[in-house]
């Protein structure tokens, strides 16, 4: 009954989701405010209707209903709660019906706090909003229906693939969609706009809060991702360059310029089409990366099996959205001129070189995940392109965007000095240097790249701090005039130095583990032991342990320091019995500064293959990634984005 | 500074970028681009060793041997194989009778060194590659 209850509704939200998509844009055309108004109650009805599903839907999981098909295929009886949750999202009728919920409740969340847009610009947001959100609807009702039922119902469930059984997984999915579903709203401001024919300062005030919170979902869903990739894959990396992996990688720095190029709209009323642009790319990127994950055209270590079917359908859909998008873009974009004029060396020239940077990061990603398909096509040849590609290509493109990325804060708006800007970086830019040079002869004299790039993440650290540092006349003035300069500082910049040094983080954390790290395999018998730098590892047993649904080898591994115990690891092989599957669960202490990490092979009578790895600053990148969303969730709370932005100003006003 | 001049700028700045952008990836594309090759195609192709490929096809049953952490395997296509070695940590789904990816590069004695062994997370799931290879072969049949 309920999951016929699910059925229904997801049936009526793309009932209202078609009134919402099509009367609001006609009386938004009219004038009309009562079809104007539909909008904003439809958008809620539709999002009440979803949540309706989803909650039908979670309730067969967490009573382990095996009348639906969809649970017999990802859940079983035996399986802890919180997977039973977890295992809504873990498949894919249920991934794309939350998909299907994010939408429709990023759509209520506009009807609600955006009483104070234009009523014609709410409505033809609300509306471009709903037209996504049919296509999502139909794609579920058509091709994925989570509700299918099943007859005779099997006593059990197949179970759900015990690699997604974990916490890290568990959030991944939703975190990264609310990133991927955020952007639509960006993109329906900015379709709506087009068809207004109007940008102006208050449009990218409005569209800032969106752009900004889907961004910091994005950055940590792609954190938790490559957390998990991290410790439960066993290779001790975090980024692979795997098609997936790139999928999310791509909408973020899309974002990334986006949320940068919008600020130059705000502040000073010039590049309104260029953001237009870039906020329907990277929503386009974002529908790029769902269907890369679903359709399995690419070899990719996280392919599930798929259907080709429902990727021809979201191929179709992604083209409708892109060309759609672009081709109305193509049409009316030319009507938006900006009134902003200035120097190449200012703030805007900076944002404008932060952006093509970014674009230019983003298309060689692009290029790098889709090329084996171009190939494929064209000369029948398979080919990968893997991370040596990518480090060729990525990495050299990132170091004149960090080196800018200090220099940028320190410019005026209009028409700035640059020398002066550099000379309030010299302290930075002298503790970088000595940070490469310590990291080159102190850590590791082979690898001059790596220590380049150390130098680079302290760069971005102390020339954020400098910056900030300055703005408070830390030092220079008393105290309490820098406690009044540092309540009177906007969230926003306090945002933007938390984010900027935060990446720096994450850069040190990441060439350090990439470059430094140290591994050791090798096959033990319970009493014998190894050495990774200073720590010596004993593998002291190994024993069968019962969890709920799988049960496991755990090895225990005695750390020594210098002869003194220092800590035990305990990785485990664990075999999940329901389907006969093996997954390993690493054990990594870690003290905030490295990772010793120890994963457990296959064993046999001549010992246990074992891998241990000693990762300096591992958990930089992760704490690193967590800190500039946080930065982004500071910036959000800005004081501007929170009290009622202001009503439209004429656009002449606006230039200034 | 006319707006002209300026889009002048911004069109030389772009092109910079763009083209030291394109010289870098044209490089590393050159450099870098690894084929896949079925057990068949390294038979037919006489490829260099030390140049880095991916081997994929179907571990054969029975030939999966371990010494220490190092393990020895066949790589089959159902119609040539390929001996492979690889010292490393197996990833959780590796199995005879599984499709399997391998990427190194053939040693003097003509045994695929592997470095990497691709895991994959689902286990019904059939690398296309592989699908394709063992197509070709002719021996491809349908599963249910």
């Amino acid at each position: 009954m309920i999951p016929e209850l699910g059925h229904f509704a997801l049936i009526l939200a793309l009932a209202v989701a078609l009134v919402q998509g099509t009367l609001p844009l006609v009386g938004a055309a009219r004038g009309d405010g009562r079809l104007m108004a539909l909008g904003s109650t439809a958008a809620l009805t539709q999002a009440l209707l979803v949540v309706v599903a989803f909650a039908a839907l979670t309730q067969a999981y967490v009573t382990s209903d095996f009348s639906v098909a969809n649970v017999v295929a990802n859940s079983h009886s035996a399986k802890p709660l919180v997977y039973k949750i977890s295992g809504v999202w873990g498949n894919h009728e249920g991934s794309m019906l939350l998909w299907a919920l994010i939408l429709a409740v990023f759509g209520a969340a506009v009807a609600v706090f955006g009483a104070n847009l234009p009523d014609t610009l709410r409505a033809r947001v609300l509306a471009i909003q709903a037209l996504i959100g049919v296509g999502f609807l139909a794609f579920l009702l058509f091709t994925s229906n989570p509700f299918e039922r099943l007859s005779p119902a099997p006593a059990d469930g197949n179970g759900l693939n015990p690699l997604l059984q974990d916490p890290g997984l568990a959030f991944h999915p939703p975190l990264l969609y609310l990133g991927y579903v955020g952007f639509s709203v960006t993109y329906a401001f900015a379709i709506a706009a087009l068809l207004e024919g109007r940008v102006d300062p208050a449009w990218a005030r409005w569209v800032r809060p969106w752009t900004l919170a889907a961004w910091c979902f994005l950055t940590l869903g792609i954190a938790l991702g490559s957390w998990w990739a991290y410790y439960i894959l066993g290779w001790g990396g975090f980024w692979f360059w795997d098609p997936v992996e790139n999928a999310s990688l791509m909408p973020w720095l899309a974002g990334t310029a986006l949320l940068h190029s919008a600020i130059v709209v705000e502040k000073r009323d010039a590049l309104k089409s260029w953001t237009v642009l870039l906020a329907i790319l990277a929503f386009s990127l974002s529908l790029l990366g769902t269907f890369l994950v679903r359709s399995g055209v690419l070899t990719s270590v996280h392919a599930f099996a798929q259907d080709p079917a429902r990727g021809l359908y979201i191929l179709a859909f992604l083209l409708t959205v892109t060309g759609g998008g672009l081709a109305l873009y193509a049409w009316r974009a030319p009507k938006l001129t900006s009134s902003g004029l200035f120097q190449p060396v200012s703030r805007e020239g900076a944002l404008i070189l932060n952006n093509l940077l970014l674009c230019t990061l983003a298309a060689t990603v692009l290029l790098g995940t889709l090329y084996p398909l171009f190939l494929d096509l064209l000369t029948g040849n398979k080919v990968s392109v893997g991370p040596p590609f990518f480090n060729a290509t990525f990495v050299p493109i990132c170091a004149p965007l960090f080196a800018a990325l200090c220099v940028g804060p320190f410019l005026g708006w209009k028409r700035a000095e640059l020398w002066p800007a550099l000379q309030q970086l010299r302290v930075a830019f002298l503790v970088a240097v000595v940070a490469a040079i310590v990291a080159a002869v102190a850590i590791d004299s082979r690898s001059t790249l790596a220590a380049v790039a150390f130098g680079f993440g302290v760069w971005l650290i102390v020339g954020s701090l400098v910056e900030f540092v300055g703005r408070l006349r830390l030092g220079r003035a008393p105290w309490a005039e820098s406690l009044r300069r540092l309540r009177a500082t906007p969230r926003a910049s306090l945002g933007m130095t938390i984010s900027h040094a935060a990446l720096g983080v994450v850069v040190l954390g990441a060439v350090a583990t990439g470059a430094w790290h140290l591994e050791v395999i090798q096959t033990l018998k319970p009493g014998e032991k190894t050495r990774i730098a200073s720590y010596d590892i004993t593998l002291v047993r190994v024993d069968n342990v019962q969890g709920p649904n799988y049960v496991a080898e755990r090895a225990t591994l005695a750390v020594t320091v210098g002869g003194r115990p220092f800590t035990v690891l305990e990785p485990e092989r664990r075999l999940f019995t329901v389907q006969r599957r093996q997954v390993a669960e690493t054990a990594i202490h870690s003290n905030g500064f490295r990772d010793l990490y120890a994963a457990l092979g296959e064993g046999d009578r001549n010992g246990w293959v074992v891998r241990l790895y000693l990762n300096p600053l591992a958990p930089w990148i992760w704490l690193g990634a967590a800190l500039c969303a946080f930065g982004g969730f500071v910036s959000l709370s800005d004081r501007r984005l929170r009290i009622g932005a202001p009503s439209r100003r004429p656009a002449v006003q606006a230039a200034e | 500074m006319t707006p002209k001049r300026r889009r002048l700028w911004l069109l030389v700045g772009s092109l910079a970028v763009l083209g030291v952008a394109a010289t870098l990836v044209l490089t590393a594309l050159n450099d870098n681009l690894v084929f896949f090759y079925s057990p068949s195609q390294v038979a037919e192709k006489s490829i260099p060793p030390e140049r880095r490929f991916r081997l994929g096809g179907l571990v054969e049953m029975g030939s999966v041997k371990k010494n220490g952490p190092e393990t020895r395997f066949t790589v089959t296509d159902t119609h040539k194989t390929i001996s492979v070695v690889y010292r490393g940590l197996l990833p959780d789904l590796f199995r005879e009778g599984q499709g399997v990816i391998a990427e190194g590069s053939l040693g003097p004695d003509g045994v695929f060194v592997a470095r990497e062994v691709l895991a994959k997370h689902d286990e019904n799931y059939m690398p296309p590659e592989v699908a394709k290879a063992i197509k070709d072969a002719g021996q491809w049949k349908e599963r249910k």
